[in-house]
């Protein structure tokens, strides 16, 4: 209920919701003082002047007392409180679990980090500079940072994955509603386990990055992206356009994960003078990068296949 | 191969249920794993084994009554819905 705080003016939406009863139009319509939807008279209340609703509803502040009936006003007090109330504590429980701090960096993206991004996922063989830049101890936000880590562009590869899969199913009448859900869920799953496998592989091995579990969750994210290509071509081209494009993007990710995963997991030995650790931590630390990149390709192949046959 | 939401939760249960039955005395001394020999090492990296160990400790310690509660609940609802 965020429309009425920020005074959105317009649309019929609110007006839609607040249709069962004339007390809710009160609480959360009619902030648009200005707009000239007065296509439903009945809402408002005798003696009820918009004017002054405008704007006034803020998170905690009280309203005005333009209304004649001490009844409602107190009503709308009380309403609103609750929903302020209601919205702390869920910022309180959510900024419990994760920090929404932190959440929020991953999401400042703009186009043109978006458009070079995928550049470079598909083709990162010309990308010079790989090292992700900081601002005083705080690494930069993606949309200041190409090679920082964000998690728009998995979102949103994953949702265009399930809608492709259920596309790709459909062609070959294969589709049922029930099948998208699975689909949705076996990716998820993927991911998790990939995460979790890479989380416990690095404490094991107290390898001592700054890799944080949002920024795994990111970089294996990352191959929705080849996947949606490699399904793509697959449907347009058959069947060997498929493997062509199999082959084209797996190397690629392969080649991206190695470059931009070696920046954060595996120190420059020349300034890592943290006491004598044992002289195979940095092979361990090349097996994490390597092993994950070649989980890749094959979660690819498994995710894909049956959607191209 | 197809997750459905039942199938996570379950191997999630499994996985973790096989993680705290490890008994130390019986069985991980045997492996070296035992509790006599410290963690030790305050200054170096632990090495994996140690890791590993605390690794186990802190799912015993953690999971212990909440694994209970789970189980009990998996298995009323295995005997009612099969």
């Amino acid at each position: 209920m965020d429309l009425p705080h920020q005074g959105y003016r317009a649309s019929a939406k609110p007006r839609g919701r607040a249709a069962p009863s004339t007390s809710d139009s009160i609480l959360f319509d009619d902030t648009s003082s200005a707009a000239p939807a007065m296509n439903n008279p009945v809402y408002y209340t005798p003696g009820y002047n918009m004017a002054g609703l405008s704007n006034d509803v803020q998170g905690g502040a009280v309203p005005n007392n333009m209304f004649t009936d001490p009844m409602a006003n107190a009503a709308l007090m009380y309403g609103s409180s609750l929903a302020n109330q209601g919205k702390d504590i869920v910022n309180k429980e959510i900024s419990r679990y994760m920090s929404v701090n932190k959440l929020k960096y991953f999401f400042a993206v703009d186009t043109r980090y978006v458009l070079k991004k995928l550049m470079i996922l598909m083709f990162p063989y010309t990308h010079q500079d790989w090292e992700v830049r900081y601002h005083r101890d705080a690494p930069l936000t993606p949309r200041q940072d190409v090679n920082a880590p964000d998690l728009y562009i998995p979102t949103m590869a994953f949702i265009t994955y399930i809608l492709l899969a259920g596309m790709a199913l459909g062609i070959q009448k294969r589709f049922s509603p029930e099948v998208l859900g699975l689909c949705a869920s076996t990716a998820l799953g993927w991911v998790i386990i990939e995460v979790l496998v890479m989380l416990l592989s690095l404490y094991l091995l107290t390898v001592h990055s700054d890799l944080s579990t949002f920024d795994l969750i990111a970089y294996s994210g990352y191959k929705y992206v080849g996947m949606i290509f490699t399904v793509l071509c697959g449907l347009l081209f058959g069947s060997d356009g498929y493997y062509v494009a199999l082959a084209w993007s797996s190397c690629a990710l392969m080649f991206f994960i190695v470059r931009s995963l070696k920046m954060k997991i595996l120190p420059s030995l020349s300034s890592d003078s943290i006491g004598t650790g044992p002289s195979s931590k940095p092979q361990f630390r090349l097996y994490i990068t390597v092993a994950i990149a070649v989980f890749q390709p094959i979660v690819i192949y498994w995710l894909t296949s049956h959607l191209v046959r | 191969m197809a997750f459905t939401l039942y199938s996570l939760i379950q191997t999630a249960i499994l996985c973790i249920n096989a993680i705290a039955v490890l008994h130390e005395e019986r069985f991980l001394s045997k492996f070296g794993f035992g509790v006599e020999q410290g963690v030790g090492g305050f200054g170096d990296d632990p090495g994996v084994k140690a890791q590993v160990l605390s690794l186990i400790r802190s799912v015993r310690t953690v999971m212990r009554v909440p694994l209970i509660l789970v189980n009990s609940a998996s298995i009323v609802l295995l005997l009612l819905f099969g």
